[in-house]
């Protein structure tokens, strides 16, 4: 398993080296020194042994200054998919995404990525993103283009409608129940923490009783 | 996960079952090959060899379905044999507890069955009371109802051979696993069992779930490092949106949504607050109150004050014992009784099972809100193959979803640790994240209630709610804030000011935090934890692979769930080796404990390890299930068998079903339907595939559907590698490409030969050629307790196709 001893190579340089540059310190942007270290054990990952190398981070920072990733800025994400949750760097110059990888620095995934970790770039450039608000008219049989306000606008109205017209505020045994079973809400697991109470305040809010996230799928 | 990923390589047996760890969360599995360097023995009891069987020891496969026999059989091979932890079961489980008379056990059949509702009574199986109203406890276990000795008997029956006839692993690969797992029962030797949706997704899915921590408390696996039961969550954030209860019955923080007999507060906590008689007893949901109270606080703000029940009749109500769980929902969605609603991130036309009926009932629809990253085979349902656009009524509003790296917040993992993510680019063309859509959203709904007014304009119009969706500041508002200046010990802090940990939340209105489980993540002391990166550990930590001081975790950052049980009643760890936690004689050092308490030799102040338990006690025997106190063999809704050796009751009395002209069911061992069908996701596809068929790359290495068939069926049916093949339940028809592999063999079972297939459900005709949703099959049976559809066993015909169109 080559991956496997490229990253124990990498753990093991990283405690051999000063402490200033091994990185674990608590702020997201990491020093200079380790990236350009990281980008010289990357250049191992491909041949060179370290001991070729001799730690020479003039010579490493010679060949980084070739990588794609050189003046980029990293930024600490999480992979999108499976709850290893391994944490990944993004690397934005430009405002826009050069490249991601993961973060060797993070003791779960210690840098690895599997297959869809590693595909997040291609994820994230592939061509058939949804980039504009769309809509399907009744019996329509194409997608036609919309803003973003008109289209909350109109779904504002219907939420609103139906909410007004089937709220039930009594059962029949006259308990207060407000609660409106015309209306249903289906996911998600792929939202943060922070949509997550987002959404399940504004449900219950809205008086919804019929609200399921992937737990069951 | 009771325990996180690092801590599996502290394992000695790594039993995964219902799961394919190495295929489906990779990078997590190099822990279980850490613990293999270590010297820890790997057993994958699984239908089919993957790639995780490759990597363990040995691979025992299993008939889908037969999960609790497999486990039954263990239990009665560690009862028999007497291979359990005694001190562990005698001072931390309810082994002792005598059962009232009322429970009875005949052919199957708990006491309670009523055939009619499918339903049982649970009050028939209480444990008997005392005069105090506490539980009699018989530590001579002389009594024959004490927990322990029905155990006993239950899975008296449990034999090998029984197991073996049922499940089709010889008795020689049972022995196998018995003995290595079975081994851990010893106070150094800590086993550790993993699973995913092999086991939930069944119909007797949380029995599954139950017998295995009947099996770990035997062996004294809960609380310690290498130990636990862990589940491998699946969806990024199910952890944590399954903590912020986005769930039909949940609010947030694990409590129930009201039901129509709870009118008031009081009702509501009298109903779901516990009370012990044990002194020794946590009982932590005594505490319930304070997290409601902080909750709706949370919600409501200044509206929400004690006299008002903090506005707690705001809340929808259920009736009781409704169940608005999806597949319900779609059920009525197909009965034409749902008008609207929203589909967010999850793409049911492909994913939910028995999906042609999803499909049809996605078309009563009036209209459809869905935010995806890409066109699914849910948003794009009005013009699936062999449908005529014109004849669907459904308005479609489809919203362009931000992609994780171009929004900030945290997730919880599987392991429970609250990670932080940065915006790192800003969303693609007009894309959002979620809560971008819905705070404009609710907030127009707002502005429509205070022009028109309308029916209960309140709940909406008096929340706490915002203009404009800042990730950080409901970071904050999860944790939750002082809402009256207070004193914390010595410490003043502020109204507005965050509160420091749940033990400060309050039932008076003085707190809010939108999730109790996560109060102590954000702190005026320390900041954001979800963003700490600071690897430092004690030695002690060091040894087991603790990172206290990386991301936070949940309750109180600790990182393995019931760590008091993993020392003896004097706070000495069973396995000084790996020890979690040590009393050192003042203090707790090591993992964050359970509780501050002292070890239980402290009569007074000491407690019992399972402090979410009502009594502190672990339960071997529990009446909370609605499908009975102990787990017990049922086939899955569609078997290929008519009878089984444990009971007449061929399949769950209790399972739940829909009756609608599209669930239909094969009979049992039903001639036209004779193979039996599991179904699973892909290393290079998630889930249902939405996302990752739109990646070039990853399309490219897994690009259609198959079906993976042994040699002898192969045969059988005329069938070579490569050929289309028709897949056919008694609910829809599949397309796929023949796989004959050597990784599915024939089972023998009760006898005769019984043949499984296998197909992942990745596939969607949105993405062409590449086949159409497996789940077409897959069947509407539910377990009781849960309401999951049993989509991991049912029961297919197959025949070569002559002509393929779903794949090209
Ligand atoms: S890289 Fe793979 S293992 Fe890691 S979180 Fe992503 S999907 Fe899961």
């Amino acid at each position: 398993m080559v991956a496997r001893t490229v990253w124990q190579a990498r753990q093991k340089g990283l405690q051999t080296f000063p402490d200033s540059v091994r990185g674990f310190n608590k702020e997201w942007n990491m020093k200079t020194t380790r990236r350009s270290f990281l980008k010289l054990m990357g250049v191992s990952a491909v041949g060179l042994s370290l001991c070729q190398l001799g730690f020479d981070l003039e010579e490493a920072q010679a060949y980084a200054s070739k990588l794609k990733i050189e003046g980029a800025k990293e930024v600490g994400s999480v992979c999108p998919f499976c709850s290893v949750c391994c944490q990944i760097i993004a690397y934005v110059r430009n405002g826009k995404l050069v490249s991601t990888e993961g973060d060797p620095d993070f003791p779960v995934n210690e840098g690895a990525l599997c297959a869809k970790g590693a595909a997040l770039f291609s994820m994230y450039t592939n061509p058939h993103r949804l980039t504009k608000p769309l809509y399907r008219a009744p019996h329509s049989d194409k997608w036609v283009e919309k803003d973003w306000d008109w289209t909350l606008n109109q779904i504002a109205r219907r939420v609103k409608d139906a909410r007004d017209k089937d709220m039930v505020l009594k059962n029949e045994k006259g308990q207060t129940v407000n609660r409106v079973d015309s209306l249903f809400m289906m996911g998600t697991s792929h939202a943060s923490n922070e949509e997550c109470a987002v959404i399940h305040q504004a449900i219950r809010s809205l008086g919804m009783v019929q609200m399921d996230h992937q737990a069951r799928v | 996960m009771t325990n996180h990923w690092i801590d599996i390589k502290n394992s000695d047996a790594v039993l995964i079952i219902g799961s394919n760890a190495a295929e489906h969360h990779p990078v997590a599995f190099k822990w279980v090959m850490r613990a293999k360097e270590n010297g820890a023995v790997l057993m994958h009891v699984d239908p089919k060899f993957s790639r995780t069987s490759a990597r363990c020891d040995f691979h025992v496969p299993l008939r889908s379905g037969t999960d609790i026999p497999f486990l039954g059989g263990m239990i009665n091979y560690i009862l028999e044999k007497e291979l359990f932890f005694k001190e562990y079961v005698f001072n931390y489980t309810n082994f002792a507890f005598v059962v009232g008379k009322d429970y009875e056990f005949n052919d199957g059949l708990f006491s309670g069955y009523d055939p009619k509702t499918r339903k049982y009574d649970q009050s028939k199986w209480a444990f008997e009371k005392g005069p105090d109203g506490g539980p009699v406890i018989d530590e001579t276990l002389k009594n024959e109802r004490c927990v322990f000795n029905l155990m006993k008997k239950h899975y008296s029956r449990y034999t090998l051979k029984t197991v073996s006839d049922v499940t089709g692993v010889s008795a020689e690969n049972l022995l196998r696993v018995y003995d290595a797992f079975c081994a851990t029962g010893k106070p150094d030797k800590a086993g550790t069992i993993m699973y995913a949706l092999g086991w939930t997704q069944h119909t007797v899915g949380v029995q599954n779930i139950r017998a295995s921590s009947l099996i770990q408390l035997l062996l004294g696996n809960i609380g310690i490092a290498g130990g636990g039961i862990n589940a491998l969550r699946g969806e990024p954030n199910v952890q944590g949106s399954t903590d912020h209860g986005l769930l039909y019955s949940s609010l947030p923080g694990y409590h129930n949504l009201p039901v129509s007999t709870w009118q008031t507060l009081a009702d509501y906590n009298k109903a779901n607050t516990p009370v012990t008689t044990l002194k020794n007893s946590a009982n932590w949901w005594s505490n319930r109150p304070k997290y409601v109270a902080s909750l709706l606080k949370g919600w409501y703000g200044d509206a929400a004050t004690p006299e008002n029940d903090f506005c707690y009749e705001y809340l929808p109500k259920l009736e009781p014992g409704e169940d608005c769980s999806y597949m319900y929902v779609m059920d009525k969605m197909y009965h034409g009784k749902i008008k609207g609603g929203f589909i967010f991130g999850v793409n049911p036309m492909n994913s939910f099972s028995n999906t042609n009926k999803m499909r049809a009932a996605l078309d009563k629809l009036d209209w459809l809100v869905c935010s995806e990253l890409h066109n699914s085979e849910t948003t794009d349902n009005w013009q699936r193959p062999g449908v005529d656009p014109k004849t669907k009524k459904t308005e479609v509003f489809l919203l362009p979803s931000a992609h994780r790296i171009e929004k900030a917040g945290t997730i919880s993992n599987s392991g429970r640790w609250l990670q932080w993510f940065d915006k790192a680019v800003e969303p693609g063309g007009q894309a959002r994240n979620f809560a971008d859509i819905f705070v404009p959203l609710i907030n127009k709904i707002r502005d429509l209630y205070r022009k028109e007014g309308g029916t209960l304009p309140d709940p909406l119009l008096k929340m706490h709610w915002t203009e404009k969706f800042e990730p950080e500041e409901w970071t904050r508002r999860i944790n939750g804030f002082f809402w009256a200046d207070t004193k914390v010990g010595d410490k003043e802090y502020k109204r507005g000011q965050l509160v420091p940990a749940f033990a400060q939340l309050k039932d008076d209105g003085s707190t809010s935090s939108l999730n109790w489980v996560y109060a102590g993540s954000f702190t005026e002391e320390a900041g954001n934890k979800s963003k700490k990166r600071d690897a430092s550990q004690t030695p002690m930590q060091a040894n087991i692979g603790l990172f206290p001081n990386w991301s936070w975790c949940w309750p109180v950052n600790r990182r393995v769930l019931y760590n008091r049980a993993s020392v003896d009643l004097n706070g000495k760890p069973f396995n000084p080796k790996r020890a979690v936690i040590e009393w050192d004689g003042s203090k707790w050092i090591g993992d964050v404990p359970d509780g501050p308490w002292p070890p239980m030799a402290d009569k007074e102040m000491g407690k019992l390890p399972f402090i979410m338990t009502k009594d502190g006690y672990a339960q071997f025997y529990g009446t909370g299930r609605l499908d009975g106190p102990f787990p017990e063999h049922y086939e899955p809704a569609e078997t290929p068998l008519d009878s089984h050796p444990f009971s007449k009751q061929l399949s769950s009395p209790v399972y739940k079903f829909h009756t609608s002209d599209m669930d239909q069911m094969a009979k049992a061992a039903d001639p036209n339907y004779p193979y039996v069908l599991t179904t699973y996701s892909l290393t290079e596809h998630w889930c249902g595939g939405g996302e990752t068929r739109n990646v070039p790359n990853l399309l490219e290495t897994e690009p259609q559907l198959y079906i993976e068939m042994s040699h002898e069926l192969a045969k059988e049916k005329g069938i070579n590698n490569g050929d289309g093949v028709i897949v056919e339940s008694a609910r829809g028809r599949v397309e796929a490409i023949a796989m004959v592999t050597v990784r599915i063999r024939p089972f023998t079972v009760m006898g005769k030969t019984v043949h499984l297939v296998g197909m992942p459900f990745a596939y969607g005709w949105t993405t062409p050629k590449c086949g159409d949703s497996t789940n077409r099959l897959t069947v509407g049976a539910y377990d009781p307790n849960t309401t999951i559809p049993e989509s991991k066993a049912c029961l297919v015909n197959l025949r070569k196709a002559d002509k393929l169109t779903e794949i090209a």
